[in-house]
């Protein structure tokens, strides 16, 4: 039984404008120790995805619509606040986009950080201090036993990613969510972040769902591979196949983008066009109006089914059902991993 | 945090020369004198009380010497009222607006911040709109208004509290009520301002995704920087609470200090008008020393220097 099962998640959100799905059936599936990754543009319900798996999507004007989220035989999305408490912090903890305002600036470095143990475990407080002091170390932050004390602002962004890393960590979760932790970071911290999450992985045997839109970031550090767009999942697969043979249109034009494949000097390849309005219905495929290869009638009728290639590569059908269209490769296995991701990250 | 106090106090003491300097030339810049009445007085007479006074002496010797006096705690004669202090005035009112003062503060304390707190966690249900709407009318109706009001009611109709006088505990009860309900609406304001600004930021969303219960969000989380409007507000409150009772004090008949201020306007008392201004002037910088330690307290991004 995997750890976390995701079957047709649904998130809307319920505006005066009208009705945003913002997730719109998201299927996946995580085993102990995995990372998966979610790759998409912003805006495409990477982040409203993980915020559902927590339940932190504010009620109104947000409301989970549909899908069962199992995890370790439990339906998250049908806890209720009492059962989700329980998990909250101890089996599921989620590290956030923003270092700079994801921490209290009115509490102590410490008190935040024992918050968790203190909530779920029977401990006193200086066995949770000393707990926090060693979580502080193992991310890298020197002086842990004087800097514990200390007040978020006292922090520059990087080492307040390592506090929030070590507070997610502090409880040995089975699930690590991580929301974009390295893009509001200097390029330089980013792999540092990276790599504290990997290592700390490895030690704890934690699953991370790390959500990014740097394809780089995913192929240094992902198992499995989702491709979302529009609140939908284009491909998935495993981190090789999603690479290396991947088959939806929308995989490929990021793939083009990423900028250490392109040639120096020239101008950089984009994506004509911009993501899709969700708060509007979208009928047929999602990326029809920029797609590269479009198929006739894809605007129209139902929304391309997922189909199953086998070894659970799947892709969303909305060309490849006419076998006509061209397969061009963008990357092939003789680039190597090391010059997709980010420049230091492979060290 | 010593070098802090002692610094903003100097900087106090400055104020209050400022202000007092200020008044001092004002009022005597203003034509006419305490002294001058309808009916003509005998040049001698007049002279002879000008003596008494010092005012037969040129302003800037006057201002000093006042200055003098005030430093040793007496602020002079009262102008109008014979064989009266102003230090008498003051230490017989003072006691009283002070009393009135602080209990409606409380008041305000009390009912404003639990109710701010309240509606800004319960923000759009009835328990934000029935306080909230309150606190609206609280603050749009005048205490003139109010006071009669609470008088009518509890006084007249079900005739439980006094509606006038100064001698027992239950005579405080209603002009308390009407300056305190006036301010708690203010506070229930900011604080449900502040809170919400607090509960709407990302830590927030940070602490739930630990399995903080939603009580100390609000607790533990919140509350610090949540209270800091409210707190800023507390020095120019407590000033308006004790000068601005005037209206609340003739309502119910409390003889407290706000009556003087407006007697001592009118009688062009000059003593008593520069008593009371230092009083009051020292009241304010007291109260924004105190707010400013608290804040910094209350908010770790501030330091003391």
């Amino acid at each position: 039984m995997p750890l976390l099962e995701v079957k047709d998640l649904k998130t809307s959100f319920y505006t005066r404008d009208g009705v945003v799905r913002a997730v719109d059936g998201v299927s996946f599936s995580l085993e102990k120790g995995e990372t998966l990754g979610i790759v998409g543009e912003s805006g495409s319900g990477k982040s409203v995805t993980c915020y559902s798996l927590m339940r932190l999507i504010p009620e109104p004007p947000g409301r989970i619509d549909g899908g069962t989220a199992m995890f370790d035989g439990q339906d998250l999305l049908q806890m209720n606040e009492a059962e989700l408490r329980k998990i909250r912090g101890r089996r599921v903890s989620m590290i956030f986009q923003d270092p700079m305002t994801s921490l209290n600036p009115y509490l102590r470095i410490s008190t935040q950080l024992i918050e968790p143990l203190r909530l779920h475990f029977d401990v006193d407080k200086k066995a949770a201090l000393n707990k926090a002091i060693a979580a502080l170390e193992e991310v890298g932050i020197p002086e842990a036993s004087s800097r514990i004390h200390s007040y978020p602002h006292e922090f520059s962004g990087g080492m307040r990613q390592r506090v929030m890393i070590a507070m997610a960590l502090i409880t040995e979760p089975d699930l690590l969510i991580a929301d974009e932790p390295t893009t509001a970071l200097d390029v330089t911290v980013q792999a540092q972040i990276l790599d504290i999450i990997k290592k700390r992985q490895e030690v704890l045997g934690t699953a991370v769902i790390l959500v990014t839109h740097d394809l780089g970031v995913v192929a240094g550090n992902c198992d499995k591979v989702n491709v979302m767009y529009g609140g939908r999942m284009m491909e998935s697969g495993t981190a090789e196949q999603v690479f290396y043979n991947a088959q939806h249109p929308y995989t490929r034009s990021l793939q083009k983008t990423i900028p250490s494949l392109q040639t120096k000097g020239a101008e950089l390849y984009t994506i004509p066009g911009l993501p899709p309005d969700v708060s509007k219905p979208i009928h047929g495929c999602a990326f029809y109006p920029r797609c590269p290869y479009p198929k006739t009638g894809a605007a129209e009728g139902d929304r391309p089914k997922l189909v199953d290639l086998g070894d659970g590569h799947c892709f969303a059908d909305c060309h490849f059902c006419d076998s006509s269209a061209p397969i061009e490769s963008v990357l092939t296995t003789d680039v190597p991993v090391e010059d997709i991701t980010p420049a230091g990250a492979a060290e | 945090m010593l070098k802090f106090i002692g610094k903003r106090f100097l900087q106090g003491i400055l104020v209050l020369i400022g202000i007092y300097a200020l008044t001092f030339f004002l009022v005597a810049s203003t034509p006419g004198s305490p002294f001058s009445s309808e009916r003509a007085m005998q040049p001698e007479i007049l002279a002879q009380i000008e003596a008494f006074y010092g005012y037969d002496k040129p302003v800037g010797e006057r201002f000093l010497t006042s200055v003098g006096n005030i430093l040793h705690g007496d602020f002079g004669p009262s102008a109008v009222y014979a064989n009266r202090t102003v230090t008498e005035i003051i230490a017989e009112s003072f006691p009283v607006s002070l009393k009135l003062g602080s209990i409606s503060l409380l008041v305000a304390l009390l009912l404003g911040i639990p109710a701010g707190i309240l509606a800004a966690v319960k923000k759009n249900t009835w328990l934000d709109y029935v306080p909230m709407s309150t606190a609206m009318a609280g603050i749009c109706l005048p205490t003139f208004v109010m006071g009669p009001l609470l008088a009518l009611v509890f006084g007249l109709i079900f005739a439980v509290l006094p509606v006038a006088g100064w001698f027992g505990p239950e005579f405080v009860v209603l002009p308390a009520a009407t300056l305190g309900l006036y301010y708690a609406a203010y506070f229930a304001r900011l604080t449900r301002g502040g809170m919400l600004e607090m509960l709407n930021q990302d830590f927030v969303r940070t602490a739930r995704a630990k399995g903080v219960p939603e009580h100390m969000i609000v607790w533990k989380h919140c509350l610090k920087g949540g209270l800091i409007p409210a707190i800023t507000f507390l020095g120019p409150a407590l000033a308006g609470i004790i000068s601005g009772s005037f209206v609340v004090e003739t309502i119910f008949q409390v003889p407290g200090l706000g009556q003087w201020f407006v007697k001592g306007a009118l009688n062009r008392d000059d003593f008593l008008i520069l008593g009371l201004t230092v009083l009051f002037a020292s009241l304010i910088v007291l109260m924004n020393l105190l707010v400013d330690i608290a804040q910094v307290a209350l908010n770790p991004r501030l330091k003391y220097d």
